[in-house]
């Protein structure tokens, strides 16, 4: 079954200006969809490695974890607090793109729509 | 000292729900409080709709009497926010109206796919909402010296006026009032507490050592089976994006935008309290002791007003018991939100009436079902007396992370989901996690006294998630739907909030 999209792009003559519009717009809006889940995706990836890494750890290397850093801090607590302040990072890299990136090539493309 | 704080706080926030009512006036405005929400109001009600009391009185007390391990709970109770702030929250926003049923349901049959969300969504709530009402009974008796059931009803009556006169906006204040009290509170509360350690936390920490022996700073028994931790831990990442009351928040901000920069604020904030509690943990296990903790409650929920007491006297015991108090009303308050918008918008609107109810018939359902919920969390407050009811919110994020998440990101991502497969895995995904933790040894040994259980893990997560998306993927491929893979051209636009070519 033919998406309306084909359906539509069928009925205007590949010469047509309105033809090469309309594909350069799906087009663009394709690539930034498939950019905006790459970094989703690596980004959500990179916290389940570093939360799981941190259980894992937690489960098979106790004796390690209790290592004190310094008196008063062991080694676990430091990683504890650091996975949060990782998931602080995270979200800080995705904003940036978001803000960057993302809401300007939208914004172009919306206006030329 | 205490009746002084609470009733500042119960006065001010049904100042809120007055000056809300007047403006809530339409089905719209009380699902979404108008969808003129700033980023950081939304950032700090979503705050407060997550930090609940079991995290400010559990967590603190887990810490305090066994130290490090109660911290994997703070930490896992934190990263469930990047996976929504990646996967979820701008989709989500630029997809839906008032549930994250809208989403699913956006290419699909309506009908299914709503019934099976909304059977996901009201589990996760009922569970959600019997953990919050039996804390709010034992809590209150132990703070305030109440009757058990007249401390539910007081919450559940309280809480009902908020919802059903101020809906959306009046919820969102509340939410907003008691997350900077919360936040301030707890932060008071940690700066007290190191006040005598010359303000520095490493002080502390070497205090606690000092007195318990160092094993307080290393891993103990808790994580003493790694599956167990890791199906915790996966149910806690991506139930978070599954729980239908904080997905709601995300329809009461303008645009993507906003929605983006709220969960940026809620994720500092949430973050920045789950490290507040590393020092209210170990402030009450050297300032008050583990066996003063123990004796007021076993599970040591008391630890964090009991440290008030200790370094700040009666008046900041009252404090921060008015803040555990509002915590508890704030949450059950959007629970119960979530729950009507169910009920009145999925189950009543879309699939009695096929979406064809007047605007005043909407308003009129939603009210009602917020009476109907509101009832159900006394009731079900009241049923559970005396039960350990410990297990459910973990139980709760199971069914999020298994139910709703599984269908919500499939029905974003993947062009050939299908109404049949957001269906079955939703259902799989309910009745699974169910099935699952009866067969558990949370249920079987801890509570029904067995000497073994048939399912060696503590939470469902482990296996109920994958399931569920095998169970979708499976569906989706034995019975394609045609007409769902076309209209996803519409949704890779909407998506976007680019409009899509018109057919």
């Amino acid at each position: 079954m033919p998406t309306p999209e084909s359906w539509r792009l069928r009925q205007s003559r590949p010469d047509s200006p309105l033809y090469s519009v309309r594909v350069n717009h799906t087009e663009e809006l394709k690539a930034l969809d498939t950019a905006r889940w790459r970094i989703a995706i690596a980004l959500t990836a990179a916290m389940m490695v570093l939360y799981f890494g941190f259980i894992l750890l937690v489960a098979y290397a106790k004796p390690l974890l209790g290592t004190l850093v310094v008196p008063g801090l062991s080694l676990g607590m430091l990683l504890g607090a650091l996975v949060i302040v990782a998931a602080w990072v995270l979200i800080w890299i995705y904003v940036r793109w978001a803000n960057r990136h993302y809401d300007a090539a939208i914004d172009a493309l919306r206006g030329r729509m | 000292m205490t009746a002084v704080f609470f009733f500042i706080f119960i006065a001010m926030s049904l100042g809120v729900t007055y000056v809300a009512a007047r403006r809530t006036r339409s089905a719209q405005h009380f699902y979404t409080a108008g969808g003129r929400v700033t980023g950081l109001q939304n950032g700090l009600a979503l705050a407060g709709d997550y930090m609940s009391a079991a995290s400010f009185l559990g967590i603190a007390g887990l810490v305090a009497l066994s130290g490090f391990d109660g911290l994997i709970y703070s930490i896992g109770f934190l990263v469930g926010w990047p996976v929504v702030m990646f996967l979820i929250a701008e989709p989500l926003r630029n997809l839906g109206k008032y549930t994250f049923a809208d989403v699913v349901a956006f290419r699909l049959r309506q009908a299914p796919v709503r019934v099976a969300a909304a059977v996901g969504s009201l589990a996760v709530v009922a569970f959600y909402l019997i953990a919050q009402m039996v804390g709010a009974g034992n809590l209150i008796r132990l703070l305030f010296g109440f009757e058990y059931e007249v401390a539910v009803a007081i919450v559940g009556v309280v809480m009902l006026a908020y919802v059903l006169f101020g809906g959306m906006m009046a919820t969102t204040w509340v939410q907003i009032i008691k997350a900077v009290l919360l936040l301030s509170g707890a932060f008071l509360l940690a700066v007290m507490a190191l006040s005598s350690f010359g303000f520095n936390p490493l002080a502390l920490f070497r205090a606690a050592a000092d007195q318990y022996g160092v094993a307080v700073l290393a891993p103990g028994r808790l994580v003493s089976n790694p599956f167990d931790a890791m199906s915790l831990g996966l149910a806690l990442m991506l139930g978070t994006a599954g729980l239908p009351h904080i997905l709601m928040r995300f329809y009461t901000v303008p645009d993507a935008q906003t929605a983006r920069s709220s969960v940026n604020y809620a994720t500092a904030f949430i973050g920045f309290f789950y490290l507040l509690t590393f020092i209210l943990g170990f402030g009450a296990m050297v300032l008050v002791g583990q066996p003063a903790i123990r004796a007021i409650d076993a599970g040591g929920n008391m630890a964090a007003p009991l440290l008030a007491k200790a370094v700040g006297g009666d008046a900041f015991l009252g404090f921060i018991s008015a803040v555990a108090f509002a915590t508890i009303l704030a949450v059950v308050a959007g629970l119960t939100l979530a729950g009507a918008a169910t009920l009145s918008h999925d189950l009543w609107v879309n699939v009695v009436r096929h979406g064809n109810a007047s605007e005043r018939e909407q308003f009129t359902v939603a009210r009602l079902s917020t009476v109907v919920l509101g009832v159900l969390a006394i009731v079900l407050g009241i049923v559970f007396k005396g039960q350990n009811v410990a297990y459910m919110v973990g139980l709760a994020f199971a069914i999020a992370a298994s139910a709703n998440f599984p269908a919500l990101v499939l029905s974003m991502f993947w062009r050939k989901f299908t109404t049949r497969a957001a269906q079955m895995s939703m259902l799989v995904g309910t009745a699974s996690s169910l099935l699952l933790i009866y067969l558990s040894p949370t249920i079987q040994i801890d509570i029904l006294k067995n000497s073994t259980a048939w399912f060696p893990l503590r939470n469902p997560g482990l296996v109920s998630i994958p399931l569920s998306f095998i169970v979708a993927i499976a569906v989706a491929s034995l019975w394609p739907e045609p007409e769902a893979e076309t209209r996803f051209a519409e949704v890779e636009h909407r998506v976007h909030a680019v409009p899509a070519p018109r057919t």
